[in-house]
């Protein structure tokens, strides 16, 4: 066992890869075999319109679901060779919608993120505290810890979930939709806190984002998935993807590309 | 605005007080389960000092020493058991279900049971077979509700808890039909059973073995459970698993209440209520929640089983309405000061 944790994770290895991946939901395939591998430092946008199987695709990649055909691999290995609590501290998911069924503290909340680093029998330490309180201070929360989270705006609840994830401090962040609720300040704030992690001195992180808008996946997109919602999947680098035509075609919807200032913005027609 | 500022502070402390003092909570707990322990071996009929408690459990002869060493002990200690098991189920039932509002019964455990028992008491059973019958009951609706939720492998928390609220209302017609055709004379007796009544537990110590073993269990699973109750899916991504997880705490729930059910009937109230009350004032931290819901619980239904059997004495009281009579104005009182108003 002790081997097999040193073996974890394969360091030159790219952080996320899926080779020839495909996924079923019922009787309706969500895309075609495709493969994509993510290095440190880079930023993956899924796109496509409502229902084409994005939040499916991001859960498949997060290991959260079994590929129809193909692998997924994070660091080199597949899901089943990790153990969970390690695999938490390689990969972690902002999911959609963040549940608050019992009432909780905004810092109790944030400080699940630290279940992956703690023993069974381990209490959130000063440490962990620090921690959250400087996920919480990132995201524009700091002097929220004592709110109750079922009190928070959308975009507040949404920006502690983002600072849940920090807390859980991963390598490989996975976002769905991280831009819910957000106001335009804080969904720029929230992709630029993103970028900076990635391109951090002596980390090798990477992240993939469920995003619908267009334009701000072409900010802060290095590589493009774009889902037809028919099946069909367009794989690559930002500007391969990221075409009038193609975009027209998935969302049903033309879109018209202008050039401003050196980066490029599409205007639905 | 030093008021509101101190308002605000009282507020946010629970989560602090707990995180300081949890050595001072178990304290607490501890004493007032001691206390109500006591008062329950005190009270009664036959009026015993409390220093002759001691010499009676340390084993003294006499006509007071064998009341308390022969009836009230094992009672007392049954309804200790039983409200202890009641609310740990309770508390692991909302992690389970995700819902405020699930108890021990809420799935159908209590149902199952209660045909069991008023099955056999109709048929004019001795005790052991009631008891033996009721078990089997609550396993049974367990094993239903279990099988049909999980029948197409999907287990949504909705589908179990549908599952289990019409197993529950299917076993609330059979038991009115079998209340129907009774015969008179043991219709009182099956009312009381299902009001939950602590009269005729005299073996008490399994059920605390079951208590002390489960909360054992728990425990180390306890930042799990944490985990849990913000969502499945945000779980699973954090290193929980989640299946395995569900699966034992349906089961250890289940087991818990069967327990208590089969000991002292279904008595209400403990399994929803306590878990929120220790909420209210602890915080939702399972791994405080949980151990001092089982005091809390415990404890309460200790004091009402003792005001059960001596408010109108000789006249004996069902221990579930006292649960309720002494629970819910405590319930009120704390959910009117807290500001959220979310239990």
């Amino acid at each position: 066992m002790n081997a097999a944790r040193r073996a974890l994770p394969v360091d030159d290895a790219p952080l996320l890869e899926a080779e020839r991946l495909a996924l079923e939901v019922g009787e309706r395939w969500l895309c075609c075999e495709f493969s994509l591998s993510l290095a440190a430092g880079e930023c993956l946008v899924l796109l496509g319109p409502n229902g084409a199987g994005k939040t499916t695709l991001l859960h498949t990649l997060a290991g959260l679901r079994e590929p129809t055909v193909g692998e997924v691999r994070i660091g080199g290995l597949p899901y089943a060779a990790w153990p969970a609590l390690e695999a938490a501290r390689f990969r972690g998911l902002l999911a959609q919608q963040q549940p608050d069924p019992f009432a909780a503290s905004v810092l109790e909340t944030v400080l699940v993120g630290r279940h992956p680093h703690l023993g069974r029998w381990g209490w959130e330490g000063p440490q962990d505290v620090a921690i959250a309180r400087a996920a919480l201070e990132s995201v524009g929360l700091a002097g929220f810890e004592q709110r109750d989270v079922q009190t928070l705006s959308g975009g507040e609840r949404q920006r502690v979930g983002i600072a849940t994830l920090l807390a859980q401090a991963p390598r490989l962040f996975l976002l769905d939709e991280p831009l819910n609720h957000l106001d335009l300040h804080h969904q720029i704030a929230a992709l630029e806190l993103f970028q900076r992690l990635l391109r951090e001195q002596g980390t090798a992180r990477g992240s993939v984002l469920v995003l619908h808008d267009i334009n701000l996946a072409a900010r802060y997109a290095d590589h493009i998935i774009l889902l037809d919602g028919r099946g069909g999947v367009i794989a690559g680098d930002r500007d391969a993807v990221l075409r009038a035509d193609l975009l027209g075609q998935a969302f049903g919807h033309p879109l018209r590309r202008i050039e401003h200032e050196g980066r490029a913005v599409f205007l639905p027609d | 605005m030093p008021a509101v500022a101190l308002r605000g502070e009282s507020r946010l402390s629970p989560a602090m007080r707990r995180r300081r003092a949890p050595l001072a909570i178990a304290a607490v707990l501890l004493s007032a389960a001691a206390m109500a322990l006591l008062w329950a071996l005190v009270a009664g009929d036959l009026p015993v000092a409390a220093t002759d408690v001691f010499a009676a459990l340390a084993g003294a002869e006499g006509m007071g020493a064998t009341v308390i060493r022969e009836l009230r002990l094992p009672r007392a200690l049954a309804a200790f058991a039983c409200g202890g098991l009641l609310a740990t189920a309770g508390a692991l039932m909302q992690v389970l279900l995700r819902n405020p509002l699930a108890d021990p019964y809420i799935l159908g455990i209590s149902g199952g049971a209660a045909v069991g028992a008023l099955g056999a008491m109709m048929l004019g059973a001795a005790l052991f077979w009631v008891d033996v019958s009721a078990f089997a009951g609550a396993l049974a609706a367990m094993l239903l509700v279990f099988g049909l939720a999980h029948g197409d492998g999907s287990w949504t928390q909705t589908r179990l808890l549908l599952t289990g609220v019409i197993v529950a209302a299917g076993c609330g017609a059979a038991v009115s039909l079998m209340l129907a055709l009774a015969p008179d004379t043991r219709v009182m007796s099956m009312l009381f059973w299902m009001m939950g009544d602590a009269s005729a537990a005299a073996r008490p110590w399994p059920a605390l073995a079951v208590l002390a073993l489960a909360l054992v269990a728990v425990m180390p699973y306890a930042r799990d459970l944490n985990v849990l109750a913000r969502g499945e899916l945000s779980a699973r991504a954090l290193g929980v698993r989640v299946g395995h997880l569900r699966i034992a705490l349906y089961v250890l729930a289940s087991l818990l209440t069967a327990t208590s059910v089969t000991l002292v009937g279904s008595v209400g109230f403990v399994g929803l209520v306590v878990p929120h009350l220790v909420r209210l004032v602890l915080g939702n931290d399972q791994r405080v929640l949980i151990p001092a819901a089982a005091l809390a619980g415990g404890t309460l239904l200790t004091l009402a089983d003792t005001a059960a059997r001596t408010v109108m004495a000789p006249q004996q009281l069902p221990v579930g309405v006292l649960t309720a009579l002494i629970g819910v104005p405590v319930f009120l009182f704390l959910l009117s000061r807290n500001p959220r108003g979310t239990p």
